[in-house]
């Protein structure tokens, strides 16, 4: 540090630093991106491994005999489903009761704020009803959950018949240590929302729910299982959650060692595991796996009903079945087997699961990269904002030191006043444009359903990308509150206020959801890198439309399709553009995701500044 | 606090009558060879005010509580363990021989068939001595009772000791009320004798005792988790010394108890388990269930009706619940040797009495369950304010044995059934919210009763690293605040002792009455996590003690084989009885660090403050300038000489 100490040393730094400004700026933009794309390649990247060791080498036996018992309850359910329209609660109640478990409802009750399109729901009324299994000779501190919807429709019945097959022959067994929770939630994850608020006696969303009568103290665990056909060909888990966040490795561990010792294959992000990792495909292979992980994480949205529970600091994973054209089947039984192995296994456990990281990115399911990994890319990237800020910094201080006598310094401290209010209007401005983003959709449905000939639905979305569109002709109006003309000095602070900014705006939103800050990184960094008034006005603005945090959102579906294998055209990526930003909203007000409001109140207000800069007067 | 003062009395009066009607009950016994079971006895006597050490005879199954109403016969044994009231016609001694110091001992075990299938199997043993430890003389010559008890009650100047272990939780909804409550985990009680100057020293002693007495880790109990209830846990022997300094109770949530206490345990009684009921512990056995828990009581009772001296009283208990589904391979049909892998073949040769009672309430006619072999004899008593038939086997009589010398009863379900009556009062607890800073307590009290109220004492003690927001207290019944008439509260302090938060509250009929208060977690210094940090810590279970409503007074319709006369007031027997349950103990978790990565972090602190902030705070504070170079010698005196002359210096 004697480096910067010295000041000779340290005005060669900075000079040296000012003047190779732009090419370092481009070589760490290179790096991060090479750096990310690096993390999916297999040799450096670690194998996955069980860091419990209540998990590891206490091995378990798997001996769950009904699986074709539990389809044909699975088919009774689906037949009393029918019969009933809906959550068949009595004959749930009456055959959990059978089988000696403590039964319990819950009803819930919720406005969606406009109507869910998708899924066609607006007023949901519904039930919980869950089974606790008291663990012999335990005080009612612990559980486990096992969870799985009644949706409507065909879907999921498997599932349920299965969780019943399960808890029978559960509670016939002698070695449980912490009770586990039969959950069958009705409308998914408006159902797991109202009854994990009810467990723990909270409110975040504003739900109505009764109160639950009876509990398994803390949980320690939870899986939530979506089965829809008889027989499967492999296994997904699912690990993404609200606001991006993830269960422990661990859970993923362990998943991926019983599909090892009961054969059964298993997936994520819907993608088998490949060992031709030195070949292109292979690493291809890598990248997309990576590629869905980041995107599914980055959306903020819980991708499975486990998605909730991740909040209250529970452990959860969902596990899907799938059944595709593939010749090799795997029937319940053992499904049964693994979902039993696992349960034993998380029994075992002393302390929550904590050893392994609760940070990574997983290429294939037995590869992962933990965050000391994959951190530095983003940081290549973060460090060009602090660079661009040096310089302007530099830029700012060798302004006035040109002037040495007295009537210039005057002349600065008002220029310096007016930097401050140039500043700070277009700051206030943008912010005041995103309170509007933020608000205004929801509460002025009403409004424009009146007034145009939209659904509800799309007028939230319409308004939404209506505000959003507005705010581009924000710099006009912000000027006319400025008396006078921009100067050279202005700009330049309105800048570096502008990338300080962004730069601790994208840090800490990489520490919470990387996924969504490398992304924002990577579109943001350049355009603040790079943006002056001095740049060719049309050609950069059409530059930064497409680069800002809406374009971002539209690209990022197409990719998602892409990687998904269900490419879509442009009409009908507008249309999921629209749907998008709907269940964005309603994340937000249904389930708390973060997502929306963190785009809206800070990220777009950021972009309105660069686009201020860049119609610099 | 200080308006809740003047309700003081009140609960004063409550409390009196609490130790008043702790303890009563209902017993007539019929011999159906000779008279039927019509023949109701006429020797009833009524005794009303006998406090609790008087309340049980030894054929009375082990409830503590309710008034006696007593019917003998010459052939059963007279009660022995003399009241204390005027009233009861106490019968001479039949069994032991009067000699001094006489001692006596008593075994019995009482099977409940409960309503989900599974079945509850209570032992329970009474060692009686006539002794007196504190007196002048020591006591050397030990029969019946077990020295190493006796020498720390003598030591330690102990006037009631009370301890438990439990593994498991017992479910009030599905099982009913216990015949005694227990916590989970270990829980001891002791009132010692007011000669003792320094209670927590002696406390302390005596933990680190009977943790090598029971093979427990009793000797964790200290002041962090001892506290001094006001009025939940009052005396249940003689004496009325009722000053709480005298009294310490701790539970500890997280013991786990196993074959090594059981063992010490079963060495305390007299025949050990050789002979007797006591053949049927096999801890295979007994830990192949629900629930377990052991106990050991010890009190003062009067030696005779006229209670001039005193005798001491040895109580142990087992409770077991086995289960329907996973020991009873759910069929409904239990035997002794299902249950405990063993048959009865003798009494033990010590005992006075040794009895099996099964509850066969719900089977006048035997329409639910079959019982064989039958047995003649039947008792009838009031039990936690239910009147209860039982089916009684006497191990004195060889014919208990039948030819094939060895008793095994057995139990076969008719029918699957038939509800349970909900119990009136039963409580929960859970802790509320999410994230690791701050939390809510929530504590719910159901009153099941249809129409009456009652109060009920709440006894809460949280460990200190759970900071107790006490002005978020708040105590609703139906949608409404409910006034706590008394509240005493004691904050804790950090590393020294927990809070410990008594209540008397008033449960408004047929309601939830719901608790709440807000805690923060606290950090712990680094050392006082536990190995298993990220576990959770425990909290112990909330008290509830009360006096419910008996259900025998609750049903006013009822003119079914009771005589009219006999039913118009509706309290015609006991109006209420003593009930004390637990809630479950909580497991919360507290701010944890990583503990698995100490160098890691270590290392990047140190490099974080040695080089990123220790550099920045050098650039930050400090100044830089281009030193000149100093003037030499001739400059700076010309310097100061054009100086005093007023000259800007060269």
């Amino acid at each position: 540090m004697g480096l910067l100490s010295d000041p000779n040393r340290r005005r060669a730094l900075i000079s040296m630093l000012t003047r190779l400004n732009a090419p370092i700026c481009v070589v760490c933009y290179m790096a991060g991106v090479a750096w990310f794309m690096g993390l999916a390649f297999e040799p450096f990247t670690l194998r996955t491994y069980m860091s419990e060791n209540a998990m590891g080498s206490t091995m378990v036996e798997e001996r769950f005999p009904a699986g074709e018992r539990a389809l044909a309850t699975g088919r009774e359910f689906a037949a009393h489903k029918k019969k009933v329209g809906g959550m068949p609660v009595d004959w749930l109640v009456k055959t959990m009761q059978s089988q000696g478990l403590e039964v319990f409802t819950q009803r819930f009750s919720r406005t969606l704020p406009f109507p869910d399109e998708n899924k066609e729901r607006y007023v949901v009324e519904g039930t919980n009803v869950y089974g606790i299994l008291r663990a012999p000779r335990a005080p009612r501190t612990e559980a486990l959950v096992l969870s799985a919807p009644c949706s409507p429709g065909n879907n999921n019945n498997q599932a349920v018949g299965l969780l019943l097959g399960l808890s029978q022959y559960f509670r016939n067994q002698i070695y449980w240590a912490k009770d586990i929770i039969f959950l069958v939630n009705e409308h998914d994850l408006i159902g797991m929302q109202a009854w994990l608020e009810g467990y723990h006696h909270t409110n975040t969303t504003g739900m109505d729910w009764s109160p639950l009568q009876g509990r398994g103290g803390s949980i320690q665990a939870a899986l939530s299982l979506e089965l829809s056909s008889d027989v499967i060909t492999s296994l997904d888990l699912v690990l993404e959650g609200l606001n991006g966040q993830l269960p422990n490795l661990d859970l993923a561990n362990l998943f991926y060692a019983f599909c090892q010792k009961i054969g059964v294959l298993c997936t994520i992000q819907g993608k088998l595991q490949r060992d031709d990792w030195d070949t292109a495909s292979g690493y291809s292979h890598a990248v997309q796996t990576m590629m869905l992980m980041v995107l599914k994480q980055a959306s903020g949205r819980p991708w499975g009903d486990h998605g909730l529970f991740l909040r209250y600091h529970i452990e959860a994973a969902s596990i899907k079945g799938i059944n595709s054209f593939r010749q090799y089947k795997t029937d319940a039984t053992t499904i049964g087997r693994l979902l039993e192995g696992m349960f034993r296994k998380l029994n075992n456990l002393l302390e929550r699961l904590h050893q392994s990281y609760f940070f990574y990115l997983m290429p294939s399911l037995s590869r992962f990269v933990s965050i000391g990994y994959y951190m530095p890319a983003f940081g290549l990237l973060a460090v060009i904002l602090l660079l661009r800020a040096l310089d302007l910094w530099v830029q700012l201080s060798a302004l006035p030191s040109r002037t040495e006598d007295g009537i210039a310094d005057i002349e600065q401290v008002s220029q310096t006043h007016l930097g401050v209010l140039s500043v700070l209007t277009p700051l206030v401005i943008s912010h005041l444009t995103g309170v509007a983003l933020y608000t205004l959709p929801i509460r002025s449905q009403e409004m424009a359903v009146e007034h145009f000939p939209v659904f509800e639905t799309e007028a939230v979305v319409l308004t939404a990308i209506a505000i959003y569109t507005a705010g581009l002709a924000l710099p006009h109006n912000t000027h006319r509150l400025v008396s006078g003309e921009g100067t050279e000095q202005g700009w330049r602070v309105l800048k570096l206020v502008a990338v300080l900014y962004l730069a601790v705006l994208l840090g800490c939103t990489a520490l919470i959801n990387f996924s969504l800050g490398f992304i924002l990184a990577l579109t943001l960094v350049p355009l603040a890198a790079f943006i002056t008034p001095h740049v060719p006005k049309l050609l950069s603005a059409l530059f930064m439309v497409l680069l800002s945090p809406g374009c971002t959102l539209f690209f990022s579906i197409f990719f998602f399709q892409e990687l998904q294998e269900t490419p879509v055209n442009l009409q009908e990526g507008w249309v999921l553009f629209l749907s998008v930003i709907s269940q964005g909203i309603l994340d937000h007000s249904l389930y708390g995701s973060l997502v929306y409001p963190l785009v809206a109140l800070l990220v777009y207000p950021c972009w309105l500044l660069f686009w201020n800069i860049l119609f610099w007067k | 606090m200080a308006a809740h003062r003047c309700h003081f009395p009140a609960l004063v009066l409550i409390l009196w009558s609490l130790s008043v009607f702790i303890v009563a009950d209902v017993q007539e016994t019929t011999r159906l060879t000779d008279t039927g079971p019509s023949a109701a006895s006429s020797q009833q006597t009524a005794a009303a005010g006998e406090p609790p050490a008087a309340a049980e005879t030894r054929r009375q199954p082990p409830e503590e509580e309710d008034r006696r109403w007593e019917a003998t016969e010459v052939e059963e044994a007279a009660p022995g363990d003399a009241p204390s009231d005027s009233q009861t016609s106490s019968a001479p001694e039949t069994v032991v021989t009067p000699s001094q110091p006489e001692d006596d001992f008593q075994e019995e075990l009482v099977i409940r068939p409960l309503h989900s299938g599974d079945i509850y199997a209570s032992f329970q043993f009474r060692t009686v001595w006539d002794t007196d430890f504190m007196g002048g003389k020591k006591v050397s010559h030990y029969r019946l009772f077990p020295k190493s008890l006796g020498q720390v009650i003598s030591k330690f100047s102990v006037r009631e000791l009370h301890i438990s272990f439990t593994q498991g939780y017992w479910r009030t909804m599905q099982w009913g009320q216990p015949f005694l409550p227990s916590p989970p985990g270990a829980e001891l009680w002791v009132w010692f004798q007011d000669t003792v100057t320094d209670v927590d020293g002696t406390w302390k002693e005596l933990t680190n005792v009977l943790s090598g007495i029971f093979c427990a880790s009793l000797n964790f109990i200290d002041s962090t988790n001892t506290v001094q209830p006001s009025a939940s846990f009052k005396p249940l022997g003689i004496g009325n010394v009722t000053d709480h300094r005298f009294l310490r109770y701790a539970t500890l949530p997280r013991e786990i108890v196993c074959t090594e206490n059981l063992t010490p345990w079963k060495k305390l009684l007299p025949c050990g388990s050789k002979a007797g009921l006591a053949v049927l512990m096999k801890s295979e056995k007994l830990f192949h269930s629900s629930f377990h828990s052991q106990a050991v009581h010890i009190r003062p009772v009067c030696q005779d009706w006229q209670c001039k001296s005193t005798s001491w009283e040895l109580r142990q208990t087992l409770n077991v619940v086995f289960d329907l589904h996973s020991s009873g391979q759910g069929k409904r049909e239990w035997s002794l040797f299902k249950m405990f892998s063993r048959t009865l073949t003798e009494a033990c040769p010590l005992a006075s009495s040794s009895k099996i009672y099964i509850d066969v309430t719900d089977n006048p006619q035997g329409e639910q369950f079959e019982l064989s072999p039958a047995t003649p004899l039947l008792s009838q008593a009031v039990v936690l304010g239910d009147r209860r038939t039982y089916s009684v086997y006497d191990l004195t009589q060889q014919a208990t044995f039948g030819s094939m010398r060895s008793l095994n009863m057995l139990l076969r379900w008719k029918s699957s059934d038939g509800d349970m009556m909900r119990p009136l009062l039963h409580g929960e607890r859970y802790v509320a919210g999410y994230g690791l800073q701050t939390g809510e307590i929530h504590t719910l009290m159901y009153n099941h009763h249809p129409y009456r109220a009652f109060p009920v004492l709440l006894l809460d003690t949280v460990p200190w690293y759970l900071r107790l927001y006490i002005h978020t207290l708040t105590v609703t019944s139906k949608g409404k605040d409910n006034k706590p008439s008394y509240i005493h509260y004691q904050p804790s302090k950090d590393r020294v002792r927990p809070h410990l938060l008594e209540m008397l509250v008033q449960l408004p009929p047929n309601s939830v009455t719901e608790v709440t208060v807000q805690f923060e977690r606290a950090l712990l210094k680094w050392t006082e996590y536990t190995p298993d940090p990220n576990h959770g810590f425990y909290v112990g279970s909330s008290v509830v003690s009360a006096l419910v409503p008996s259900v025998v007074a609750m049903d006013t319709n009822s003119t079914q084989e009771r005589p009219l006369f006999s039913s118009f007031f509706p309290s015609k027997e006991e109006s209420s009885y003593f009930v004390r349950i637990y809630t479950e103990p909580l497991l919360v978790n507290l701010p944890t660090p990583d503990f698995s990565m100490p160098y890691n972090v270590i290392c990047l602190t140190c490099t974080v403050v040695a080089v990123g902030y220790g550099s920045l705070y050098n650039l930050l504070t400090r100044t830089f300038q281009v030193e000149e170079p100093s003037p030499g010698l001739a400059k700076r005196l010309a310097n100061i000489i054009r100086k005093m002359r007023g000259v800007p210096p060269l």
